[in-house]
């Protein structure tokens, strides 16, 4: 661990990587509440057109991917608040369109192809820049204050639309808060785990999480911690094996999960009584 | 609480109705499966919106109402999400947010409202085991603890009698006691009454999406054996449209 703190180009990688490994979860843990836990990868889709149109614009793709993945969650929330029927449709429409338009606009680029989405579909962590981690921790810090800030409403409406509109509670604007946030988590953990793998530091930590706790506010923490674990010691085997990041943070974070299954089922045994009506 | 005209979702549900809830009052919403009796509820608190007609909560509609923390409202049942645990005392603490604000710590007044929420229907002991192991009727007390707990003036309660075991239904007709007692208005829909019965001062009958007996509870038998004649309320606020007037749109 103290050679590799040795470079530094690891040393930002870990900024990033323990970054992302907190806010995912943070903001995964009301996404899985309301049951939108693909709406991640929805965003992550849609943020590859950003990416390349950051690329055929000559402007930074993280700050393209921000503007066109925080405008394609909007979309998607409108979709999903209009529709009760069709909304899974329209939303698969979105996703193609996303991955499409990418490749489409990355071809048309000065110099692009298809092999410079790479980075972004699958994550490239070690190639993380100095701006690239401000970026990351900018964003970070934004989605953990909307958690903070806004968590106990948040908890209202992903609980139930209804009370939160007789509460008095701006449903609206907080559906269309948990999305934008949504969008921004892509972007930041888009670098670490690639945007075909987001989704899974949103939800997969938080589905362990759950396995081993009681209450709302101590499985996000948890999550949190979760995510944590798999991104520093998924970038850090990374280091020495030579394997993709993002891939082996997405098979420590599910063998994370397996393990939380089988410990979960035994520590609700030792509680006999949990279950009793 | 002063109620609305007409809602339709596509087909009529709601073809007319005026109602105007007095505070103190503890009124009963009754009716066949269909008759929209949830439908009515939910309109007039703004969650379906009306196709005819009016609605306003305290004198104003409720895109415009300010005071929800005046409501509680207790839905049908308690929707788990997305499988996330959560705790009964999490639950009934999130009662408090109407009359909570953004940054601001949970205060005392917070955690004594949600304990004596807990303490009122009796869940007091598992406060912190996880909703999704709990039975329908103790579902049902939590959703009713939520609303407790935001101290509100008027309950709105859709069928919070349905699936509910006998002691349930019991320990809720001693909260609703206590509650009438403290002057508090009540509003509920209920397939049958049970034990609530003897608390009701006003019972609303729908019938196809009309009301067809608004006044002293119906007894026993007779609910459903009323003629469909239209009671229309003599101090509803404005009416656009009468309800024999009004016409189902093709």
């Amino acid at each position: 661990m103290i050679d590799l703190l040795q470079f530094e180009f690891m040393q930002r990688a870990l900024i990033a990587a323990l970054l992302v490994g907190l806010a995912a979860p943070a903001i995964g843990t009301f996404i899985v509440q309301r049951r939108l836990a693909l709406l991640g990868d929805g965003i992550g889709h849609v943020a590859l057109t950003g990416v390349a149109l950051g690329f055929l614009t000559g402007t930074a793709p993280v700050l393209t991917a921000v503007v066109v993945s925080v405008l394609g969650a909007v979309a998607i929330e409108l979709v999903r608040e209009r529709g009760r029927t069709g909304g899974d449709v329209a939303l698969a429409l979105l996703f193609y369109g996303g991955i499409a338009g990418g490749v489409l606009l990355i071809s048309l680029a000065p110099g692009g192809s298809n092999s410079s989405l790479l980075y972004y579909l699958f994550g490239s962590i070690s190639s993380v820049s100095v701006e690239d981690v401000w970026v990351i921790a900018l964003l970070a810090v934004a989605v953990l204050f909307v958690v903070v800030f806004f968590g106990r409403e948040l908890y209202v409406l992903c609980q139930d639309e209804e009370v939160a509109k007789t509460s008095g509670l701006p449903v609206r604007f907080l559906s269309l808060l948990i999305a934008v946030t949504a969008a921004l988590t892509v972007v930041i953990a888009m670098r670490v785990v690639g945007l075909l793998l987001v989704s899974a530091l949103m939800v997969v930590p938080v589905a362990t999480s759950q396995q081993l706790t009681r209450g709302f506010r101590s499985t996000m923490l948890l999550a949190m911690v979760f995510g944590m674990i798999a991104t520093v010691s998924g970038l850090t085997s990374s280091f020495y094996v030579k394997v993709p990041s993002g891939a082996i943070i997405v098979v420590i974070a599910l063998g994370g999960f397996v393990l939380a299954l089988g410990l979960g089922r035994f520590v609700r045994r030792s509680r006999p009584q949990e279950s009793s009506p | 609480m002063s109620g609305g005209q007409v809602s339709l979702d596509r087909r009529p549900v709601l073809r007319g109705v005026d109602l105007t809830i007095g505070a103190g009052e503890v009124v009963a919403v009754l009716g066949a499966n269909g008759s929209g009796k949830s439908t009515l509820i939910r309109a007039l608190l703004g969650l379906i919106p009306l196709s005819g007609g009016t609605t306003l909560l305290y004198g104003s509609p409720p895109a415009r109402f300010r005071q929800w923390w005046r409501i509680g409202y207790v839905p049908q049942r308690l929707s788990v999400g997305g499988g996330v645990p959560t705790t009964i005392r999490e639950v009934v603490a999130s009662g408090r947010i109407a009359r909570q604000r953004r940054l601001r710590l949970t205060s005392a007044a917070d955690r004594e409202a949600t304990s004596r929420a807990l303490e009122a229907v009796g869940m007091a002991d598992r406060a912190g085991d996880p909703v999704q192991a709990l039975s329908g009727g103790q579902q049902q007390r939590v959703l009713i603890a939520r609303a407790l707990a935001g101290e509100p003036d008027t309950f709105v309660m859709d069928e919070p009698t349905a699936g509910v075991d006998a002691q349930s239904q019991q320990l809720l007709a001693d909260t609703l006691t206590s509650l009438v007692s403290q002057g508090k208005t009540v509003l509920l829909v209920a397939h049958e009454l049970g034990p609530l019965e003897p608390l009701i001062t006003r019972a609303v009958v729908l019938r196809n999406g009309f009301v067809c007996h608004d006044g002293a509870p119906p007894h026993a038998v007779g609910a459903h054996a009323l003629p469909g004649h239209d009671h229309v309320h003599p101090h509803a606020a404005d009416k656009p449209l009468s309800p024999l007037d009004w016409r189902p749109t093709p």
